[in-house]
């Protein structure tokens, strides 16, 4: 028997993320690399280590090899505990056969074993999807006091992006009485973030009864939740204001990196009480060479700066070559942009090679036609050859490059 | 692995003297270096590099900031079940009256007599250099040696302590060794690193005990010179030997030269220290940085050329830096002017302040100082 864990959280990401289209043709969307060292998964574990929540399920199921690989022992976020920590939690065989996960509270379902070892009060249901920093002990805490069976972080979003969203319609109390999946039209802009709090005794008899159930799609949002508000449990909205993203999407995955340059938007990644961990890597402070030009711009280290650079996010290990131009953009880890390239508008994969001087995307101004702009994508390995052209929009990957 | 028969020992005081005001609160080994090392990074990191899974650290004295840095060596991969690293303080009734590396080994003959690995390589924290130790040991086994000293050509660095010359016969087992002599022109000179047999290497401490001699140089290798078999590994690369403020300064500098760079910081000889989790450099509009090298943590809103800055410096609008060496957390107010400047960790300088120094006499600001 562990010790009792107050509370436990569990992390869908097993999600394909097929938005991000070639990104995460090779890896889960939670280990898609952000902001220039980290992958969008240190957010959700730095939260939870930083809310001393200690014991962490992550869910894996969708090209698992990378997230595994990063996530390894936890050490890097101190969840490499002796009784509690982050476990790797991917589908498995029993004696009845194997499931894959078939949705988000099949997954959990699969994993009550998991949960019941550590006796918690609590699971807060976390996913891989999103950039921000939240105390989850206070939403807890919230959960608590309110003695609720379900407490649903909730946000502020703008009114005319209200429909994108599921919206929490509430009591003024703040109790739910509806869901509202991307209503046409929203009755307030209060939406969920997809963070959930439950009291385990709660959520294990609706995970039962829904996995009972054949005609349910064993999931969190049009299944387990609708459910227990029908039910008539106490299901309460928690407001949270601050920074948070979705990055599902090849343009707010580039958007949510551009804001780290944006002093006005507050997401303060150096914040020394609040820090998102990562895996370092064993690289030497970056180097800007006497040619190079760096305004608005983050840079990792081992990245060895020739060229200009702005209102950029360069990851580790980038080379930019002499008269190079990189503007408004993400260059991943490992990638090269050689002498006299251009790259605008542009997100670079990991260990792409744009070669000399290849043209990669495109200022909006410089269009005629608004309808062909959009952000490029070139996948991770591919090889843009010299002085090629990439138009706007495009998305490139290294497995239709045939050998030359 | 060769490096398995290996035991590592690293002298971290050793040296502290030379570079007076950045030992102040701390050993040679622990002084930050090249934007995000220590000193010790470098000998350490070479040792893991070449498969030694055992190092202890020798400390005498001021050795907390390096007990903070090493942690459990995790950082290294050096925190095992098996071997792994090993602090070695002064202990019992060897307490160290001199820098002597003779009393320190006495010290540890436990740590010695107990292992099992059948050389043990000593190095000091003074050099930096990204160096192939597997070839050594190789070098040592092929020559059947006893012991093998590690030495570069060139001229000998102004201002090293004591330096010790070899010469070799054309086999190159060693003829002579002269420390500290009087020679100009370029010759053989030793990077205070040594490979020999741990049983000979116990019986060369307790004799040197037993007769009250505790040079390392003199009595415990000069002395033996010929009556073993002393051999050389002369390395190459670039190698650096930090003997004054200067050296310090210009050694910095020298990671600016990227073909210098990429001989010390090598894709699969990494150099490896503990993390920070700070984020990436953010340069602001307006900032204007050339030929540097910067850290993680960083946030440049001024002009920054010809510096090395550590991590988490801040540096304000207006703020003109060159030739500077920025160590971590320092912060640099509105429209301050440095040049040939050293400042030491968590130094803060206010808005409007002006510090010029020279390439031969940099200024140098102590650690958290406010001004």
């Amino acid at each position: 028997m562990l010790p009792k864990q107050e509370v436990v959280a569990m992390l869908l990401a097993g999600g394909q993320g097929s938005r991000l289209g070639v990104l995460t043709k090779k890896l889960a969307k939670p280990a898609v690399p952000y902001g220039g060292k980290y992958r969008i998964i240190d957010f959700p574990l730095s939260n939870c280590v930083n809310s001393g929540i200690e014991t962490v399920g992550v869910l894996t199921q969708y090209q698992p090899l990378i997230l595994n690989d990063y996530i390894g022992s936890g050490q890097p976020w101190d969840l490499d505990r002796l009784n509690a920590g982050v476990h790797v939690l991917p589908p498995y065989q029993h004696i009845d056969g194997s499931d894959w996960y078939k949705g988000t509270a099949n997954a959990i379902f699969q994993n009550i074993n998991f949960i019941e070892r550590y006796n918690p009060d609590y699971v807060i249901i976390l996913s891989g999807d999103h950039i921000y920093k939240m105390d989850y002990s206070k939403m807890v805490a919230f959960h608590k006091k309110n003695d609720a069976a379900c407490t649903i972080a909730q946000i502020e979003v703008p009114m005319e992006e209200a429909f994108r969203f599921g919206i929490l319609n509430t009591y003024p109390n703040g109790s739910i009485y509806e869901f509202d999946e991307k209503p046409k039209k929203p009755k307030s802009n209060k939406a969920s973030m997809g963070i959930y709090v439950f009291s385990w005794y709660k959520l294990r008899k609706y995970l039962t009864e829904d996995e009972a159930n054949p005609a349910s799609d064993n999931d969190f949002g049009s299944n387990i939740l609708p459910a227990m508000l029908n039910a008539g449990e106490k299901m309460m909205a928690y407001p949270f204001s601050g920074y948070w993203k979705d990055v599902g999407t090849i343009d707010s995955l580039w958007e949510s990196n551009m804001d780290l340059l944006n002093p006005n938007i507050p997401l303060d990644l150096s914040d020394e009480t609040w820090k998102i961990y990562s895996r370092n890597p064993t690289l030497p402070p970056h180097y800007i060479s006497l040619s190079a030009h760096v305004q608005n711009t983050l840079i990792a280290e081992g990245c060895n700066i020739y060229g200009k650079l702005d209102s950029s996010v360069i990851f580790k290990d980038v080379i930019v070559g002499k008269n190079a131009i990189v503007r408004d953009s993400i260059i991943m880890p490992g990638a090269r942009i050689e002498e006299n390239a251009v790259v605008q508008y542009a997100i670079i994969g990991e260990h792409a090679v744009v070669q000399k001087h290849a043209v990669i995307g495109k200022r909006p101004e410089e269009m005629v036609n608004m309808e062909q702009w959009g952000i490029t994508v070139i996948g991770g390995n591919y090889i843009v050859r010299s002085g090629k052209v990439v138009p706007p929009k495009s998305m490139l990957d290294a497995d239709d490059q045939k050998e030359v | 692995m060769r490096g398995k028969h290996v035991i590592g020992i690293l002298f971290s005081n050793v040296h502290d003297e030379q570079i007076p005001q950045l030992t102040e609160k701390r050993t040679i080994a622990s002084v930050p270096f090249g934007g995000r090392y220590r000193m010790i990074d470098f000998p350490l990191s070479n040792m893991v590099n070449s498969g030694i899974n055992k190092v202890g650290v020798i400390t005498k004295s001021n050795f907390q900031s390096l007990m903070d840095h090493l942690g459990s060596g995790k950082a290294w991969d050096l925190s095992r079940k098996r071997e792994g690293l090993f602090l070695l303080p002064p202990f019992g009734d060897y307490i160290q009256a001199s820098n002597s590396r003779v009393e320190a080994l006495a010290s540890i003959m436990r740590f010695l007599a107990s292992s099992q690995q059948d050389l043990v390589l000593l190095s000091d924290c003074d050099v930096i250099c990204n160096i192939p130790y597997q070839e050594v040991i190789e070098s040592h086994i092929r020559n059947q040696a006893d012991i093998t000293a590690i030495y570069t050509h060139g001229i000998i660095p102004e201002h090293m302590n004591k330096p010790t010359v070899y010469s070799f016969e054309a086999d190159g087992k060693l003829c002579d060794m002269l420390i500290h002599p009087n020679i100009t022109g370029p010759c053989n000179y030793g990077l205070n690193m040594y490979l020999i047999k741990r049983t000979l290497l116990i019986q060369l401490i307790e004799d040197c005990v037993s007769r009250n001699m505790y040079n390392f140089k003199r009595d415990l290798i000069q002395r033996n010179m010929l009556q073993y078999r002393f051999y050389g590994y002369k390395f190459n690369g670039y190698a650096k030997i930090i003997g004054s403020t200067k050296d310090y300064f210009a050694a910095n500098q020298d990671l600016l030269n990227p073909e210098i760079k990429s001989q010390l910081f090598l894709p699969d000889r990494p150099i490896y220290t503990k993390v920070r989790d700070d984020m990436p450099a953010r340069y602001g509009l307006g900032s204007d940085v050339n030929q540097s090298l910067i850290a993680d943590g960083c946030v440049i809103d001024g002009t920054v050329q010809n510096c090395i800055l550590f991590r988490g410096v801040k540096i304000s609008k207006g703020a003109v830096l060159k030739n500077c060496v920025i160590m971590q957390d320092t912060n640099i107010g509105v429209n301050c002017n440095l040049e040939h400047v050293i400042t030491d960790k968590d130094v803060t300088i206010q808005d409007n302040h002006t510090f010029i120094g020279s390439d031969t006499y940099p200024v140098f600001i102590s650690k958290g100082s406010a001004i």
